[in-house]
């Protein structure tokens, strides 16, 4: 049985006819500082950014490469805690146009209570989030609680799962599908491909809801090998790393050669 | 009872603890894992082939032995020990691994992983892999390489690469992270050998399994030794995998189950490493799976601390929280200075070296034996030795001769 249309997906459906690849950004909460999250989020805006995952930082961030590790371990030694997030993400979702996911590691939401999460994310004009430590089977008691309040809660599907596995995912997916381009953590380079071709198919072939493509996606020709194939590109370390190299100016040229 | 009958649509859930909080990328890994250790356990051939293996590489069964002097001078209870520290390498650390290296084999896997904090789990797993001809990879925080030196020098030696883990809290918990991030990269010819029975299902139920021999052997050696079952089992808790293992011999007898949790500077001081006998911990997810947790009201995790690296990890085996919910399992915690104490006692007294990990069960049933009566019987897992450990006892003695002779040799190379 296909879950009810949450807003997400008919916003990216709008989206999507005018543009034929969204783009999807993240930026760590509180890292380097949540002022400088928010020159990264006036640039992304700039660039007509469709989504944003705000990632709360998290102790444990296991499924996270280098950079982004460093990342949360440097928000938390600062002091970052969940009610910041879910304040900056309140002001975030107030005076940008792009919509804005909470993206982190279950135990945050598990810690504070299912009930409690949902609420402060819909309070916070969240839209959704992903955690990607969650697997679909212990998602229930979440998945039913972000219903009513609208929140998708994104189901990712990855290149090593089963056809039969994938089915499952896609029975359980709400807004759009992330599709996790290759093995390993986030950073590092992705080999745009047949193979990744194949499984972007694949994944199309368990869901009828668009679908982001994500992990080592960071230059142009990533994006025009992702044209006509996915829906939204999704852009999450490279974007971290520019930022880190050469703040506004290089983000900027980051995302102009982009789009 | 049985610990693993699970309730159906449960399976790797203890009570409320346990189950499989993973990235997707690995759903297909875990569940290969899980069907190959389910069709292990239930081949009465693998277990023969692990015990015999255990028989002829770590000199399996370890003894029992009565501390009659120790228990003289305490006046109380009858104290005997199961000397898991006679195991090659020095720990019950080898029970799991040359299990697991079994594992490996029947998953047709050339490469093992594994994290380590004390460095036994780490060293264990460097031997096996030497033995069974994979590449071995050991992560290991910073921290607990500066004071695990030997064991490194050891897991090198053997041919493992051991890479230093810097960041969070540069510790086991740390370490486990690298495991992770490593195995979601190479999944396809690896094998994570998990040290302790944490983590994600079957992580948990699988080294139980291994540990579990433990256990078996002694139950049958203190009924011989001793002339009847125990009162009282005390085993030291770190993620609780030797705890477990001797736990699962005596767990449907009328026989009290006590586990020692790392107490360093003592409950409210914010350094130590009880999940459970202090009140510091709560429920949490992490590492894989769900259970006590020392972590703040954010749910990002404390600092922990311990004399033994070995117990000093955040969270705790989920089927032994069960068990402690159950009140099947009671809690207790040692401190740094108990412990230091307890060493020095059962060095003069016995002529053992107990691992500081140890110690800490050690620590507990010598609190509690004199209060016990002549006709009352202890055992104590000696889950490994200190001998080896030089470096970290006699920092933890104090000891002055040996920090001149360390003085001496840094001056002879060239300090
Ligand atoms: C000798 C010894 N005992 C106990 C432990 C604690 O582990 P566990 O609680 O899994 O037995 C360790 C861990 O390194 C150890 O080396």
């Amino acid at each position: 049985m296909a879950p009810e249309q949450v807003s997400l997906e008919k916003y990216l459906r709008d989206r999507l006819r005018h543009k034929d690849l969204l783009l999807m950004t993240h930026v760590v909460c509180g890292y380097p500082s949540f002022e400088a999250n928010w020159r990264e989020l006036e640039i992304m805006a700039e660039f007509d950014v469709d989504l944003v995952e705000l990632q709360f930082p998290f102790s444990e961030p296991s499924a996270d490469g280098p950079l982004f590790v460093k990342a949360n371990q440097e928000a938390i030694s600062n002091g970052v805690s969940p009610a910041d997030c879910f304040g900056f993400m309140r002001k975030v979702s107030e005076h940008f146009p792009f919509k804005v996911l909470m993206m982190g590691y279950y135990n945050t939401a598990f810690k504070m209570g299912a009930e409690t999460f949902v609420k402060r994310l819909a309070e916070a004009g969240g839209c959704g989030y992903i955690l990607p430590d969650l697997p679909v089977e212990e998602a229930g008691e979440l998945h039913e609680l972000s219903r009513p309040k609208d929140l998708a809660s994104i189901v990712l599907m990855t290149p090593t799962n089963t056809e039969a596995r994938l089915k499952i995912l896609g029975e359980a997916a709400e807004g759009f599908v992330y599709a996790v381009a290759r093995k390993g953590v986030t950073g590092g380079k992705t080999e745009m491909g047949d193979d990744l071709d194949a499984f972007v198919s694949r994944c199309r072939a368990h869901t009828r809801l668009p679908i982001g493509v994500g992990f080592g996606v960071s230059q142009k020709s990533d994006l025009d090998f992702l044209r006509g194939k996915a829906d939204i590109a999704i852009i999450g370390t490279a974007a971290l790393k520019a930022w880190e190299e050469g703040g506004g100016d290089n983000l900027r040229s980051l995302l102009g050669s982009l789009v | 009872m049985s610990l693993f009958d699970f309730v159906e649509g449960r399976e790797g859930y203890y009570g409320e603890y346990g189950g499989t909080f993973l990235p997707e990328i690995l759903t297909a890994t875990i569940e290969e894992l899980r069907l190959c250790f389910r069709s292990s356990k239930e081949d009465p051939a693998f277990w023969a082939e692990f015990a015999e293996l255990m028989h002829t590489y770590s000199g399996r069964p370890t003894p029992v032995s009565y501390l009659e002097n120790l228990s003289n001078k305490l006046g109380g209870a009858r104290i005997f020990v199961k000397r898991e520290d006679l195991n090659h390498t020095g720990s019950h650390k080898i029970n799991n691994v040359m299990g697991q290296g079994l594992i490996c084999k029947r998953l047709g896997k050339k490469r093992v992983i594994a994290e380590t904090g004390a460095g036994q789990h780490g060293f264990a797993t460097a031997t096996m892999a030497a033995r069974f001809g994979f590449d071995c990879k050991i992560y290991m925080g910073e921290v607990d390489i500066a004071r695990q030196r030997p064991n490194v020098f050891w897991m090198e030696n053997l041919g493992a690469e051991v890479v230093s883990v810097t960041d969070g809290q540069r510790t086991l918990k740390d370490a486990i992270n690298e495991c992770l991030r490593d195995w979601v990269t190479n999944m396809g010819d690896t094998h994570y050998v998990l040290g302790t029975a944490c983590g994600p299902h079957p992580f948990p139920e699988m080294v139980s399994f291994f540990q579990s021999i433990i256990g078996k052997e002694a139950r049958e050696q203190i009924l011989k030794e001793a002339g009847k079952l125990p009162d009282r089992v005390f085993a030291c808790v770190g993620g609780g995998s030797n705890a477990i293992g001797i736990f699962q011999g005596f767990i449907d007898d009328n026989v009290e189950l006590v586990g020692v949790e790392a107490g360093g500077y003592g409950a409210g001081s914010g350094l130590h490493a009880s999940r459970l006998a202090y009140e510091d911990a709560s429920v949490g997810v992490a590492q894989g799976f769900k259970t006590y947790f020392l972590q703040n009201d954010d749910g990002n995790m404390l600092e922990t601390h311990s004399i033994a690296a070995g117990l000093d990890y955040i969270g705790i085996n989920p089927i032994l929280t069960d068990l402690w919910e159950k009140q099947r399992v009671r809690f207790e915690a040692a401190t740094d200075e108990m412990v230091r104490d307890t060493l020095k006692l059962v060095m003069r007294t016995e002529g053992l070296i107990p691992a500081l990990e140890s110690t800490h069960a050690f620590a507990q049933a010598v609190l509690e034996a004199p209060k016990m009566s002549k006709h009352e019987v202890i055992l104590v897992n000696q889950s490994g030795r200190g001998d080896k450990d030089i470096f970290t006892v006699a920092d933890a003695i104090e000891d002055d001769h040996w920090k001149q002779f360390i003085k001496d040799k840094a001056v002879e190379y060239g300090a």
